[in-house]
């Protein structure tokens, strides 16, 4: 009876953690301590850690962790108090408390040092695309690839004039604070003058009333720059609404009545590309789609004559205008290109020499 | 100045939000949050009211000029009144009704049942089309035109083929050969376009900050 007691008291007895230790959270915000231990050699149900303020008698629980974890991080401790740590280990019986840690105090960080790879890069490229924009702005001669969907700007813009058709222009369904939006309305201001030019029918419906602004004035402005101010109306750029489907329906029933000679579907879009994209390809229009989004990119190239993949839509409006600062900048994202292409080659024959300990250095 | 003012305003708050990204503190963060959430709310509430007006002119030019399909113009701006009235006089919460009732017996005109009931059917259907314009994007795909054509067609017919069951009994190397198709050259082009896009709007972006992109303004400026 007693041995058989005795073992019980035995096997609810836990060693408890060792070694706690405190520590602020670096590259954070604030309002965060990383506690750790040693895990308890006996068998737990987990652990319970418990906070006490410098100078307070009270112990707070602030967590609990499972049995194989030994780290917690305290996301609710104040900046500028200085908090001491203890961890229960939690078993059927009485809990084993550890030894409490050293204090340590949260403080938020003025700079993220995880980020100093990201900084270094960005300060490489942006020294690559403004030599390259100065080099331009010099009057040095910049080699440019043809890009197909580009070229076939005036080829549809003709083929529209001469059918006598209108011209849809879809800039996207994101918001102005998408890349890809504002390098759509940068490549509409340049289709605008165009169509100004010829005196071709422009539609622009919109989805969300920011970018339908920017649009509106975007194509003013081309029709002026065009000398065709008198042509602008205010009807030719116009929102829609902002529901997805109920966007897609209504350009679908543009297509199907207006029946445009070209649609440009270009920007960020979703969903609905190949609802736009077939319904477009079915009325027989000439369809030019751009945008970065990668789940898209395949039923815009099955669907539409010409896409600009990723990258060519930011080279687009450069493309078009020929102004030289901005084919200099292009030219400093092929250098920028061909700088992450080198590494890749170098890192990967790096890493195949001397194998793991090289990509964990990198 | 009409030119200036935007410029300058761009080039502080850019380089103040790419700042943010890097510093941690909460009071840049907060400061970061006012520009991304509030003041960018604000403006939209403002375009908001462009953009309501800009559909009534759309409609009433339709019904004045007796366009293509003009009665649907009706139904629209009669939509876009009711619907309008419904939401700002009977209340967006269920919970909370507004001075307007939105119940009769058991008929209930609440804006959240109509959103429900008509609005959230309606994306369904437009949605539910992808099923259909998927097969027929698909068969233009895979008629075999040219080299690219087919090399699409071959990799569209293993991954479909791979991804059947018997397949595995039939031809036991072809599932893992479609998942290599997935998994290697498929990521690797899609890490290629990545790349090229980040480069891209990091470079739009620079543009636009030293000004010489200045489409946002509402055309050229340059």
């Amino acid at each position: 009876m007693f041995a058989s007691t005795l073992a019980a008291l035995v096997l609810l007895v836990v060693t408890p953690p060792t070694g706690v230790s405190a520590v602020d959270r670096p590259n954070d915000g604030g309002r965060a301590i990383i506690v750790t231990w040693t895990r308890s050699p006996d068998p737990v149900t987990g652990y319970r850690i418990l906070r006490q303020p410098e100078g307070g008698e009270a112990w707070d629980t602030v967590g609990f962790t499972g049995p194989r974890l030994a780290s917690f991080v305290d996301e609710g401790t104040p900046d500028g108090v200085r908090s001491r740590y203890r961890v229960l280990a939690l078993t059927d019986g009485e809990p084993a408390e550890s030894e409490p840690s050293g204090y340590a105090v949260s403080t938020p960080q003025w700079f993220n040092t995880n980020y100093i790879p990201a900084l270094v890069f960005t300060f490489v490229f942006g020294f690559l695309i403004i030599f390259f924009l100065r080099q331009a702005k010099r009057g040095a001669k910049l080699f440019m690839r043809r890009i197909a969907g580009l070229d076939a700007v005036e080829e549809a813009l003709g083929r529209a004039t001469e059918m006598g058709r209108p011209i849809l222009y879809v800039p996207g369904l994101s918001s102005i604070d998408d890349v890809a939006t504002i390098a759509s309305i940068n490549i509409l201001g340049e289709v605008a003058k165009k169509t100004a030019k010829f005196g071709t029918p422009l539609i622009v419906p919109n989805r969300d009333p920011i970018v339908y602004t920017v649009a509106r004035e975007t194509v003013k402005q081309s029709y002026t720059e065009a000398g065709r101010p008198d042509a602008f109306h205010q009807d030719i750029v116009f929102f829609v609404t902002d529901q997805q489907f109920a966007y897609a329906a209504a350009v679908d029933g543009i297509m199907t009545r207006e029946k445009p000679a070209t649609n440009f579907l270009i920007g960020m879009f979703w969903a609905e590309s190949l609802i736009l994209a077939e319904t477009g390809a079915m009325s027989g229009a000439v369809q030019i789609a751009g945008t970065d989004a990668l789940s898209q990119l395949p039923f815009f190239i099955t669907a539409c004559d010409y896409t600009l993949i990723g990258e060519e839509l930011y080279a687009a409006s450069a493309y078009l205008s020929r102004e030289p600062v901005l084919l200099g900048a292009i030219k400093g994202q092929d250098y920028s290109k061909a700088l992450i292409l080198v590494l890749i080659i170098v890192g990967t024959l790096l890493a195949v020499a001397f194998r793991a300990p090289v990509l964990e250095l990198l | 100045m009409k030119r200036q003012l935007p410029l300058l305003i761009v080039l502080v708050v850019g380089i103040f939000a790419a700042a943010a990204f890097l510093i941690p503190h909460p009071i840049v963060r907060s400061v970061d949050e006012v520009f991304r959430n509030d003041v960018l709310r604000i403006i939209a509430a403002f375009s908001l009211v462009l953009g309501v007006g800009s559909i009534l002119r759309h409609h009433f030019i339709k019904i004045k000029r007796k366009a293509a399909h003009w009665p649907f113009s009706y139904i629209t701006i009669v939509a876009l009144f009711i619907s309008a009235i419904i939401g700002l006089l009977g209340g967006i919460d269920p919970n909370r009704p507004g001075i307007l009732p939105t119940q009769v017996g058991g008929f209930s005109f609440h804006i959240q049942t109509l959103f429900s009931n008509i609005m959230v059917p309606l994306a369904a259907t437009m949605f539910a089309l992808l099923a259909f314009f998927m097969a027929s994007a698909a068969y233009r795909a895979f008629r075999a035109r040219n080299f690219e054509a087919t090399l699409l067609l071959a990799a569209a017919f293993i991954l479909m083929l791979g991804a059947v069951p018997l397949t595995r009994i039939v031809i036991p190397p072809l599932p893992d050969f479609a998942e290599w198709i997935l998994a290697v050259p498929n990521t690797a082009a899609k890490r290629g376009i990545g790349f090229g896009v980040s480069l891209g709007i990091f470079a739009t972006s620079l543009k636009i900050l030293l000004g010489i992109e200045r489409g946002w303004l509402g055309g050229g400026g340059s």
